[in-house]
């Protein structure tokens, strides 16, 4: 006899409740009453039982436990999963070329003309001497104890995540900033994805994809650090001075005009912040997606903890931290150099 | 005088709030600012406005602060858009206008000048002089070309490679105007244009305008709180109060017959020696062999009569328009003018003049 029985006889619900008989498989919690053998405790106040799905199910067969409720969670996704597949695989097949294409190309690439060609860049895009002998002594350092190849391979990663998270991000800030509506539905989808456990969200990946492909990863990374640039392009150009975009009305520009010459070269500081905000994120991903393949840095920090090889996980890690403050002075350079450049 | 009307205003109401139309039939039926917000939590900006503004003239649209002078001149590239009326340039309603030749009147017939500059920060001064012609899509040469052209007749020359924000506010301002002129369109909008300038630049930019002026003959709507900057620069002045027009004419006009006792306050404060000139106060010529200590000219101002006059009041001065006797001024009449003609009661000012 279970407490809230008497609730639905009253109700007259005991028809639609069906047979006492249980169907399915017994939960945790009923084997251990029957084994303990405890019927009918004295229920008062004290211990009214919540009616929760397990509870009501035991007074009434039509309600689901828990359990069920889950498994159809699971059974959805079962259900869609072929045609999702249908759809996503092709979509994203090139996210997979161009992973594993950019990751060969950097590895394959003599040593010497990679660091060159990064040295050469880096001081071109950021005009600071200080920035680029930090890549220098970087790279040597990493070279030097023979984690270049690793730390390749996740610069690989995170350039081609960053690339693409930026192609994809500025359009939908720009459209978020002209459309109030399309603004108040996007940002709770964007809340989710940067408050949702980094683990959580694999999990329907894993699902669709199979844990081989890169562009599970690829995936991963990119929902996670596209968020900041689509807000930063967002709020920059709402932040474009009101008295500017006023002239450029007044002086006839279209939508476009006032777009390219004015809204996008007044909101690049802050869609500059963005894209840096962009590459840390994808740099903390790209360790986590070692659990699924991502090769680089990640896949020694995870040896580390499989194998309990303690010096590999922490010099790897070590690694990390400096390829973390390598990527933020870069961005951070070009950033202050696109400031000065317009400061008003 | 015979210029003919350039742009046009009828009827104009413009009511700021979320439902406009509904409050316009209260603002019609001659409801106040004040008992529109409090009554029906709509904002009147403005009412009923009717101006002509002639061709090749300044015509300056003056008023306190609040009194809806940014949305008025708003409306003639419908920056704003009207609750009620028309605006007509050259006979065309600005209203029936799709948005491709609404972007185009924008581009050709009417440039602005803004208070804050708004200038492109990011560009230096000679592309920001450029902007109308790139944005009518102008080769650069070209743009480049008018840019420096215009900067130079501002006085910017040497600047060209300059940003916005290694210049000081009057040179800055400089370039806004340059912007404008060099779009080389027939209205030109000045939305409190030097009010953000200090006082002797001021000045300078003023006299920059009316010496371009002379030359081009643009017709200049130029928004002003100042009194004595409107009263320099007008060819017609239009009083705006609350959103509404309490007068409108000839500046010299305006000074000596106010209408409301809201004008005479705003008169009784300003130098009137220097601001009226003889014309407004002379008499017509009626015998030119009579007697005189000299002769003026028609355009003097009366503080430039008494300094010829060396403060004696029983002189008569022969009026000469050119080489042509127009009338006599006596120096009785001349030191009448100065005084406001009549003092408004409750005014602070009026009672320190009435003293
Ligand atoms: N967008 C708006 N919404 C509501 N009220 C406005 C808006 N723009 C202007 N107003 C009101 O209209 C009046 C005139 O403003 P404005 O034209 O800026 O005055 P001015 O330029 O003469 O100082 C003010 O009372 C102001 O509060
Ligand atoms: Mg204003």
């Amino acid at each position: 006899m279970a407490f809230y029985d008497s609730i639905f006889d009253s109700l007259g619900l005991k028809e639609w409740c069906g047979a006492d008989a249980k169907g399915g498989p017994m939960t945790m919690a009923e084997l251990l009453t029957r084994s303990k053998g405890t019927q009918a405790e004295e229920t008062s106040a004290w211990n009214v039982p919540f009616p929760s799905l397990d509870e009501l199910h035991a007074s009434c067969n039509a309600i689901p436990r828990t359990r069920d409720m889950t498994s159809g969670v699971e059974q959805f996704f079962l259900d869609i999963k072929s045609s999702l597949q249908f759809v996503l695989d092709p979509l994203t097949q090139p996210l997979s070329w161009l992973l594993d294409g950019s990751i060969w190309m950097f590895v394959s690439i003599p040593w010497w003309l990679l660091i060159a060609l990064t040295l050469v860049a880096v001081q071109f895009i950021t005009r600071s001497k200080s920035a680029t002998l930090l890549v220098a002594f970087t790279w040597l350092f990493m070279a030097f104890i023979d984690h270049y190849t690793y730390a390749v391979q996740t610069m690989a990663i995170i350039f081609v995540c960053t690339g693409l998270s930026v192609l994809l991000g500025v359009p939908v800030g720009i459209a978020m900033s002209k459309n109030d509506r399309l603004q108040k539905a996007v940002i709770p989808v964007l809340d989710m994805l940067q408050t949702l456990p980094s683990f959580v969200y694999l999990i329907p990946l894993i699902f669709l994809f199979s844990v081989t492909e890169s562009k599970l990863y690829g995936i991963a990374i990119i929902l996670y650090a596209i968020v900041p640039v689509i807000r930063l392009t967002d709020l920059g150009i709402r932040l474009v001075d009101q008295d500017i975009i006023e002239a450029a009305n007044a002086f006839g520009m279209s939508a476009r005009q006032k777009l390219l010459s004015v809204e996008l070269p007044l909101a690049l500081p802050n869609i500059m912040a963005g894209v840096n905000q962009t590459i840390m994120m994808s740099l903390a991903m790209v360790v986590i997606a070692s659990l699924v393949s991502a090769p680089g840095l990640g896949v020694l920090v995870l040896r580390g903890i499989n194998n309990l090889e303690l010096g590999v996980g922490l010099v790897s890690g070590f690694c990390i931290v400096i390829l973390a403050i390598l990527l933020d002075r870069v961005s951070k350079a070009t950033l202050a150099r696109v400031d000065v450049s317009q400061q008003n | 005088m015979t210029a003919n009307v350039k742009v046009s205003i009828k009827n104009l109401y413009k009511i700021f709030g979320s439902d406009p139309k509904s409050a316009l039939v209260h603002a019609k039926n001659g409801i106040e600012k004040a008992e529109l917000l409090e009554q029906h939590g709509h904002v009147l900006g403005l009412k009923d406005i009717n101006i002509d503004i002639k061709d090749g003239e300044i015509t300056v649209i003056m008023g306190l602060s609040g009194s809806g002078k940014s949305t008025l001149i708003r409306h003639f590239n419908r920056l704003i858009e009207p609750t009620d009326g028309q605006i007509l340039i050259d006979g065309v309603d600005v209203m029936t206008l799709s948005d491709n030749d609404l972007r185009k009147l924008r581009q050709q017939g009417m440039s602005m000048v803004f208070q804050k500059f708004a200038l492109l920060p990011h560009k230096t001064v000679l592309e920001n002089a450029g902007t109308a012609l790139r944005v009518r899509g102008e080769s650069s040469e070209n743009a480049d070309q008018e840019g420096r052209k215009w900067l130079d007749r501002v006085g910017l020359a040497g600047f060209e490679d300059h940003y916005p924000h290694q210049l000081s506010g009057g040179m800055q301002q400089r370039v806004g105007i340059a912007r404008a002129l060099t779009s080389n369109s027939a209205v030109m909008l000045m939305d409190e244009a030097f009010s953000a300038l200090d006082p002797l630049i001021r000045t300078d930019m003023q006299d920059l305008l009316l010496e371009l002026q002379k030359e081009l003959h643009k017709t200049i709507i130029f928004i002003s709180h100042d009194l004595d900057e409107a009263l320099k620069l007008a060819d017609h002045l239009v009083i705006l109060k609350d959103g509404e027009v309490v007068q409108q004419g000839e500046p010299q006009h305006i000074l000596l017959n106010p209408s409301d006792p809201y004008i005479e306050d705003f008169v009784s404060d300003i130098n009137r020696a220097r601001v009226l000139r003889v014309r407004s106060v002379m008499r017509p010529l009626s015998d030119s062999t009579a007697a005189h200590a000299g002769t003026v000219d028609y355009n003097d101002t009366l503080e430039d009569v008494i300094s010829h006059s060396d403060g004696d009041t029983s002189k008569v001065y022969l009026v000469k328009n050119g080489s042509e006797a127009v009338g006599t001024i006596c120096m009785k009449d001349l030191v009448r003018a100065l005084v406001p003609r009549a003092p408004s009661e409750d005014g602070v000012r009026g009672q320190v003049n009435a003293a």
